[in-house]
């Protein structure tokens, strides 16, 4: 085809941002090729797998299955979002290190940007509740066992809770 | 990169026709969780795309004068879910959507996309079906509503016609009042799978809650296309709500439907499992409009 550009306005990471986009590109493609945010990872690119996942206002998206060109006027949110003004890590990311809920690590930023919508909810989620939730992600390392602990954890801890989340 | 010929953003409903009639050999493309996918697959590669993820005009969820429930075309099926409207009405409805891919799918997915690529498993299409949905299409001629089980003609294909657009889903009020359903999903996997048969079911009992004043029963992946299982429906239509009614009832689905042999699930299989879904979908329903099944 002949080339076909589009200039996409649009909110990352809570800067303003705007860029000339192949209309071709998916999401995916955007955010890693011109914004260099890598944490939204490659993998199944047909919205299988969830390790593209990113938040587009408030929402959990596959971005490898969301046209670039539609993130015009969005608030996109992805992992880099996460890091404090000095870079720090959140509470979810360092939930993942203590519960060992990385290995690869491959799956692990969509996993975590599920596990921030949830957060965000305010709420106490039962273990079916969260386990629906995350249900749009493969790992093919953990077991995901410890990725659930880091996630009911965070929940617990930031709604008060931390006997309970010791106990988990 | 997606292998595209073009696109082509419509900015609204007759901006999208215009497209259309423009570009006709272009496909459509809402929340693009099926296109997209078949386009990565090579399926769909080259194609020219309309969008019309962005007009807004298409989506969400209201009353029409009459106490008919509209829902946008473009209504992703999480909205559906958490839609009060919904939730009071037809949960149902919500359930059943809540059932499709995962939680990324269902932000993305389309109620339209999920009746407009007419295959037989869409978790959305057994309830509309069993529903009574009335589906609006506007194109160059303006706009028409048709009946949802006219608009599948046969697998893939929907009556939609050059330059026109589903733009809405319709639940009459006369069939949605004094209702209650429930749909059941039979898959391999709880999520990210596709359905080896799908059945949903709703009941209006009489005042008394001891007869089945009407029942609807539909299946997805039991024929086709979505299709409603009508002598089914004839054998409990009037009946008292008993364990027996319930046995002819699920038995009599056999009669309808026309499953087939594929990698997913033998015919047999199928029909074996069509007849428990729909005894326990009606029980499930039968008590959720207040009536009791005696075991």
């Amino acid at each position: 085809m002949s080339n076909q550009y589009k200039l996409v306005s649009c909110i990352i990471n809570g800067k303003k941002v705007e860029k000339m986009v192949d209309v071709r590109a998916s999401l995916t493609d955007m955010l890693r090729d011109d914004y260099r945010l890598t944490s939204v990872k490659k993998g199944c690119e047909v919205g299988e797998c969830g390790a593209c996942n990113v938040i587009i206002d408030g929402e959990c998206f596959n971005s490898c299955i969301y046209l670039a060109v539609w993130a015009e006027g969005k608030e996109i949110l992805t992992l880099e979002g996460l890091a404090g003004p000095n870079g720090e890590i959140s509470d979810i990311q360092q939930a993942f290190i203590d519960e060992a809920a990385v290995q690869c690590g491959f799956c692990s930023p969509g996993f975590i940007m599920s596990a921030v919508e949830i957060l965000e909810a305010k709420r106490e989620f039962s273990d079916d509740e969260i386990r629906k939730l995350l249900s749009g992600h493969l790992c093919r390392c953990t077991g995901y066992e410890n990725i659930f602990r880091a996630v009911k954890k965070t929940m617990l801890r930031r709604l008060g809770k931390d006997a309970e989340a010791d106990l988990v | 990169m997606y292998d595209m010929k073009a696109l082509y953003e419509a900015e609204s409903v007759q901006h999208a026709i215009q497209l259309l009639i423009e570009h006709p050999e272009a496909q459509i493309i809402a929340g693009g969780s099926d296109v997209l996918v078949q386009m990565r697959e090579g399926k769909r590669a080259g194609k020219e795309l309309i969008s019309i993820y962005m007009i807004d005009e298409m989506r969400g969820i209201s009353y029409e004068e009459d106490g008919a429930i509209r829902i946008g075309s473009l209504t992703s099926f999480s909205h559906i879910t958490k839609d009060p409207i919904i939730k009071e009405h037809i949960n149902v409805l919500g359930e059943a959507v809540d059932m499709v891919g995962g939680p990324q799918i269902r932000n993305i997915g389309t109620i339209g996309g999920n009746t407009c690529n007419g295959v037989t498993s869409a978790d959305s299409a057994s309830t509309l079906h069993a529903w009574d949905a009335v589906v609006e299409i506007t194109g160059p001629e303006g706009v028409r509503r048709i009946p949802i089980h006219e608009f599948y003609i046969k697998a893939g294909v929907v009556d939609l016609k050059p330059g026109e657009i589903q733009t809405a889903i319709i639940i009459p009020k006369k069939s949605y009042e004094g209702y209650k359903g429930h749909y059941i999903k039979y898959a391999m996997r709880n999520a990210m799978d596709i359905a080896t048969t799908g059945c949903s079911v709703n009941v209006k009992l009489s005042e008394d809650k001891k007869t089945i004043e009407d029942v609807r029963i539909a299946y997805g992946v039991a024929g086709p296309v979505p299709m409603r299982a009508p002598s089914a429906e004839e054998t409990a239509k009037g009946k008292p709500v008993s364990k027996e009614t319930v046995k002819v009832f699920a038995k009599a689905v056999l009669e309808d439907i026309n499953p087939r042999d594929s990698w997913r699930a033998s015919k047999a299989f199928r029909q074996h499992i069509a007849v428990v879904l729909a005894e326990r979908a009606l029980k499930e329903s039968i008590r959720l409009a207040g009536g009791e099944v005696d075991e």
